[in-house]
C-alpha cells in the first residue's frame, strides 16, 4: 500500500503585508525512505490559489488569514481538507480513495477472500492461506477456515471429517481441478490423500454447485487446484516434523521439456512411528502411519492454436495401525490379545483434460476431462474386516459459448460416471455397480454491471436411481457499491457408502443393522435434498482499512436421506428417512485490515441440524443430530513484517475456535457406568505459526496445535474391555491429542 | 448484353459489398489509462448491439472486437465507445462526454497518465 505522508513544513514568510505557507509532501513507503511527491494539488478552498509540488514535494502558497481550508489532492487518492487557523508545520497522511483499491493502489492480496462478482458463494483460498497452518494435507489445510469444520469422528483412526453447512463431507463435491475425486471408498481417508504442498489454491462454494460438475453436490462444493508444472518452482522441498512422531517429506521437481510440454514430479512420504498414549487409556491417540504419494503432471500449453491439456498419473500407498499400545499386528492381528486395527489403502489414478479454446472466436472453448481411479482399502478393527474396493470412471465434456453477445454465456455438455463397488463388510459380501450418463445445460447472464445469474438443469440416466432433473441457479446482485447480495437453489443426489462414511462404526462393538426399504442400495434408496441460500457481503473501509462483512444462510432439505441412528448404543441402524431432515446453518464472518499487514478475521456460526429418528427400537422423533455444535465461534489474525532488502520477513498468525456443547448420542439403554451425560462440554482451542522467512528461497516455520492442551478425557467408552459389548470409541467432541508443536522448512529454486 | 454486364457488375459489386461476416473481427485503438476505463470501453462495446465480444488490453490501447457486421460496423462501435467518454481511433470523445469519467480515469491528462504509468 502506497501511502503519502503529507508534511507541511509552514515557515511564516513575511512579503510586504502577505504571509506565505510552504511545505514537502511525502511519499511514505514501507522502506521508510522520504521521497518527495510529485505533481500533488495544494489550494485553499474555494479560491483559485493554488500550487503544484515540483520534484522534490515542494510547494508553496500564499497564506491569509482568509484561507481556512487547505485542500491537498493526488489522483487516485481521497482528498484532504485541513483547517488552517494559522501558518504552522503541518503533518499529515493522504489515504488511498476505497473505491478504487483494485485500480490504483497494489494492495496486499488477501489469503482467503470472496468473489465481489461471481453469481456462486466462492471463497477463494490460495496458496498463502494454505501456510497458515501445518496443513500437510487438504483434510487439514481448512483449520484456518471458518465455513468449513474439522472434527475427528472417532478416537482411534486419526481420520479427519470435514463438514459444511452442517452437513459432513458426502455431502460436499470435492474435486480436483474439477474433476470429482474425493468420494466413494476415498470418502474416509481421501482428503489426506492430497499432500497439502500439492494444492495451489483452493474454492469453497456454498450451496449448489454447478451442473457441469454432476450431480452429486448438496451442502456445496470443494475444489482444489494442484500446482501446475508451468508455474510451479522448479525445485520445491518441504520436511515437516512435529513432537507427536510425526515427519513428512514434500519434492516437487519441474523441468520444462520444450516450448509446449512441461512436467513435474510430486513426491510425498510421511510416517509416523512414535506410539503416545497421553490420556493413559492403553490406546494410542495417534495411529502410526506410513505414506507414499507419488504424482506426475504433464502440462501441454500451445497458445497459438488454442490448446492446453493435463495430464496426472498417481501413485498412493498408505498404511495405519492403531488400536491398544501392545498390539503388535504380526503377532495379534485378528485376535483378542490386544485390540488392534491396521487399515491399508492402495489407490491409482490417471486424469486427463484437454481443452481448445478457439483463437478465432475467443469465447468459443470446448473441454475434455476424464478420470479413471481404483481405490482398494484393507483393513480390520479389531475383530472386524473391512474391505473396499472402488472402481471409478468419469467422463465430460464441455462446449462454451455466447448467444448474441458476450453478456448471455452458455455451456452445455455431456458426461457419464461408472462405479463399481465390491465391499467385505464382517463376512458379508456388498457388491453394486452404479453407471449414468447425462447431458447439462448451463445460461449465464451478465449485464455487465449489477446483476448477473446462472441458470443450470441437468438430466440424468442412472442405473439405480432412475432418470432425474437437478436444477440449480445462482443469482447476484450488487444494489449498492461493494454490497453483493446472492441467491442460491438447487438440488443434488448421491448414493450413501454407509460403511466407508461410517467407518468409525467398526471401532465399537455395536451390532450393524440394516433397515431394509427395498432400495438398489445396501436395501436403501440413494439421498436427495435440495438446498436454498441467501448470502449478503459488504465490503467497505474502516478508518481507512479494508474491510468486509458477509452474512449467510442456508438451508438443505432432505427428501431422502440414510439416517444413521446411535440412538441405541448396543447396535447402529441405517434405514430410509421417514419424517423430515434438515441442517439450517447462519453463518457471519467479518475480516477486516487491523493495521498495516495485520489482517482479522472473525466468525460466528448457527447450526440447527435435525432428523427424524424413528427407525429403532424407540421412536425419539425429530431431534437435533448429535455431535453438531449448535454454535461456533472463529477468530483468525495473521500478521506480517515488512520485507527486508533480500526479501525475507516474519508472519504470525493464530486461530481460536470455540465450539458450542453437542448432545451426545443417547447412551440411556447402555448400563449405568458407561452411560454419558446429555450434552458434551465446550471446546476451545488455539492453533499458531510462526514462519520466518529468510529470502524468497528459503524459509523456517514452527507452531503449535491446541497449545492450551484441551483434551477429551476418556474419549473411548469401556476401553479396558475392547471386546466387551460396551466398547465405543465414537463419542468423540474434541481433541484426543493434547497439544502438539511442529517445525519445518520450505527450500524453492526458480 | 450490356444490360446483363451491368446486372452482373451490380451483383458482384453488391456480393463484395455486403457478403459480411457474422464473426468479423477488428481492432482499434482506444484511449484510456486503467482498469476502469477497461470495464467501461468494454461495456459500451458489447452494449452496441451485434458486437458479440470486446476485449480491451490496458497496455496497447488495443479494442479486440468480434461483432455481427451485418447488424453494426466500426463507425457505431466507435461512437458508443466515444459517447462514454474514451477517444477511439476514429471519433474523439465530446468535452461533456470526456467529463463523465472518474477523474481517476482522465486519460487526456498528463499527470493522471503519468500516475498509472508507476502502477506498472
Amino acid at each position: 500500500m502506497r501511502l503519502i505522508l503529507c508534511i507541511f513544513l509552514a515557515i511564516p514568510c513575511l512579503l510586504i503585508a502577505q504571509e506565505e505557507i510552504s511545505g514537502t509532501i511525502l511519499e511514505g513507503n514501507d522502506s521508510g525512505k522520504e521521497i518527495g511527491l510529485f505533481g500533488a494539488n495544494v489550494y485553499w478552498l474555494n479560491t483559485s490559489i493554488g500550487a503544484v509540488t515540483d520534484d522534490t514535494g515542494y510547494f508553496s502558497l500564499p497564506y491569509d488569514p482568509a484561507y481556512k481550508k487547505m485542500v491537498i489532492s493526488y489522483v487516485g487518492f481521497t482528498n484532504d481538507t485541513l483547517t488552517i487557523t494559522k501558518p504552522r508545520a503541518i503533518k499529515h497522511t493522504l489515504r488511498p480513495k476505497g473505491d478504487l483499491d483494485e485500480v490504483l493502489i497494489s494492495t496486499r492480496k488477501k489469503a482467503s477472500s470472496r468473489s465481489y462478482l461471481h453469481s456462486q458463494n466462492v471463497i477463494n483460498v490460495s496458496s498463502d492461506e494454505l501456510l497458515k497452518a501445518a496443513c500437510c494435507n487438504l483434510a487439514e489445510s481448512f483449520e484456518t477456515n471458518p465455513s468449513i469444520d474439522v472434527n475427528f469422528p472417532d478416537a482411534i483412526t486419526g481420520t479427519r471429517q470435514i463438514k459444511m453447512l452442517g452437513l459432513k463431507s458426502p455431502n460436499i463435491l470435492i474435486t480436483t481441478e474439477n474433476i470429482p475425486s474425493v468420494r466413494g471408498a476415498a470418502q474416509a481417508q481421501g482428503l489426506s490423500f492430497i499432500p497439502g504442498t500439492w494444492v495451489e489454491s483452493i474454492q469453497i462454494t456454498k450451496g449448489a454447485g454447478s451442473v457441469s460438475n454432476g450431480f452429486e453436490s448438496i451442502a456445496g462444493q470443494i475444489n482444489a487446484e494442484l500446482q501446475k508444472p508451468s508455474a510451479d518452482d522448479k525445485l520445491f522441498v518441504n520436511a515437516y516434523a512435529a513432537i507427536d512422531g510425526r515427519y513428512e517429506l514434500n519434492t516437487h521437481l519441474n523441468t520444462k521439456v520444450n516450448n509446449r510440454w512441461h512436467t513435474g514430479l510430486y513426491l510425498h512420504g510421511n510416517t509416523r512411528t512414535l506410539k503416545s498414549d497421553n490420556n493413559d487409556d492403553g490406546f494410542l491417540d495417534l495411529p502410526l502411519a506410513k505414506q507414499i504419494n507419488v504424482m506426475n503432471r504433464w502440462q501441454y500449453t500451445d497458445t497459438e492454436n488454442g490448446f492446453v491439456s493435463f495430464i496426472n498419473l498417481r501413485f498412493m500407498t498408505d498404511e495405519k495401525q492403531t488400536g491398544q499400545l501392545d498390539f503388535d499386528p504380526d503377532r495379534d492381528k485378528l485376535t483378542t490379545n490386544f485390540w488392534g486395527s491396521e487399515i491399508k489403502t492402495t489407490r491409482y489414478d490417471f486424469s486427463a483434460k484437454l481443452g481448445w479454446v478457439n483463437p478465432e472466436i475467443p469465447y468459443q472453448s470446448i473441454g475434455v476431462q476424464t478420470a479413471f481411479s481404483n481405490h482398494e482399502q484393507e483393513s480390520y478393527f479389531g475383530l472386524k474386516v473391512y474391505n473396499i474396493n472402488h472402481q471409478s470412471f468419469y467422463g465430460n465434456a464441455i462446449y462454451n459459448t455466447i448467444i448474441s453477445d458476450s453478456r448471455h454465456k452458455v455451456k452445455m455438455g455431456l458426461s457419464t460416471t461408472y462405479d463399481r463397488y465390491e465391499e467385505l463388510v464382517l463376512n458379508t459380501e456388498f457388491n453394486r455397480t452404479e453407471n449414468s450418463v447425462g447431458g447439462f445445460f448451463e445460461y449465464t447472464y451478465d449485464n455487465l454491471g449489477d446483476l448477473n445469474l446462472t441458470a443450470g438443469i441437468r438430466a440424468d440416466n442412472h442405473n439405480l436411481f432412475g432418470f432425474f432433473v437437478t436444477p440449480r441457479l445462482h443469482v447476484r446482485y450488487t444494489p449498492w457499491e461493494q454490497g453483493v447480495f446472492r441467491f442460491s437453489v438447487g438440488s443434488g443426489r448421491r448414493s450413501a457408502n454407509i460403511f466407508i462414511e461410517n467407518q468409525q462404526l467398526f471401532s465399537s462393538n455395536r451390532i450393524i443393522k440394516i433397515l431394509d426399504g427395498g432400495g438398489d442400495i445396501y436395501g436403501l434408496d440413494p439421498e436427495k435434498a435440495w438446498n436454498y441460500g441467501v448470502s449478503y457481503l459488504q465490503g467497505f473501509n474502516l478508518f481507512g482499512r479494508k474491510a468486509d462483512v458477509t452474512l449467510d444462510f442456508y438451508r438443505t432439505e432432505f427428501e431422502n436421506q440414510v439416517i444413521v441412528d446411535w440412538g441405541n448404543s448396543r447396535d447402529v441402524l441405517f434405514y430410509n428417512l421417514n419424517g423430515e431432515s434438515f441442517a439450517n446453518s447462519f453463518q457471519v464472518e467479518a475480516s477486516m485490515e487491523l493495521f498495516d499487514r495485520t489482517d482479522l478475521r472473525l466468525a460466528y456460526k448457527y447450526f440447527d441440524v435435525q432428523a427424524t429418528f424413528n427407525g429403532g427400537a424407540e421412536d425419539r422423533g425429530t431431534i437435533e443430530k448429535a455431535l453438531v455444535p449448535k454454535n461456533r465461534l472463529f477468530a483468525n489474525i495473521g500478521w506480517e513484517s515488512k520485507l527486508n532488502e533480500k526479501g525475507g520477513h516474519w508472519k504470525v498468525d493464530a486461530t481460536y475456535n470455540w465450539l458450542d456443547s453437542q448432545r451426545y448420542p443417547f447412551t440411556d439403554r447402555s448400563p449405568e457406568e458407561f452411560q454419558l451425560p446429555e450434552r458434551t462440554p465446550t471446546v476451545g482451542t488455539l492453533n499458531f505459526q510462526v514462519t520466518k522467512v529468510f529470502s524468497p528461497r528459503f524459509e523456517l516455520y514452527l507452531g503449535g496445535e491446541n497449545v492450551t492442551n484441551v483434551q477429551q478425557e476418556k474419549p473411548i467408552l469401556s476401553a479396558d474391555v475392547p471386546f466387551g459389548f460396551n466398547f465405543d470409541s465414537t463419542f468423540v467432541y474434541g481433541p484426543i491429542f493434547g497439544s502438539s508443536y511442529y517445525t519445518g522448512l520450505r527450500y524453492k529454486l526458480q | 448484353m450490356k444490360q446483363l454486364v451491368m446486372i452482373t457488375l451490380a451483383l458482384f459489386l453488391g456480393t463484395g459489398l455486403f457478403a459480411q461476416n457474422k464473426n468479423e473481427k477488428a481492432t482499434i485503438e482506444v484511449d484510456g489509462v486503467c482498469m476502469m476505463c477497461k470495464e467501461r470501453i468494454e461495456k459500451a462495446s458489447v452494449r452496441t448491439k451485434g458486437v458479440k465480444s470486446a476485449v480491451w488490453n490496458v497496455k496497447t490501447h488495443e479494442l479486440s472486437l468480434i461483432y455481427d457486421a451485418r447488424k453494426t460496423d466500426l463507425k457505431t462501435i466507435q461512437e458508443s465507445v466515444a459517447a462514454v467518454g474514451h477517444d477511439t481511433q476514429e471519433i474523439v470523445a465530446s468535452d461533456e462526454a470526456y467529463e463523465s469519467v472518474h477523474p481517476c480515469c482522465k486519460y487526456r491528462d498528463e499527470d493522471v497518465k503519468d500516475d498509472h504509468k508507476n502502477e506498472n
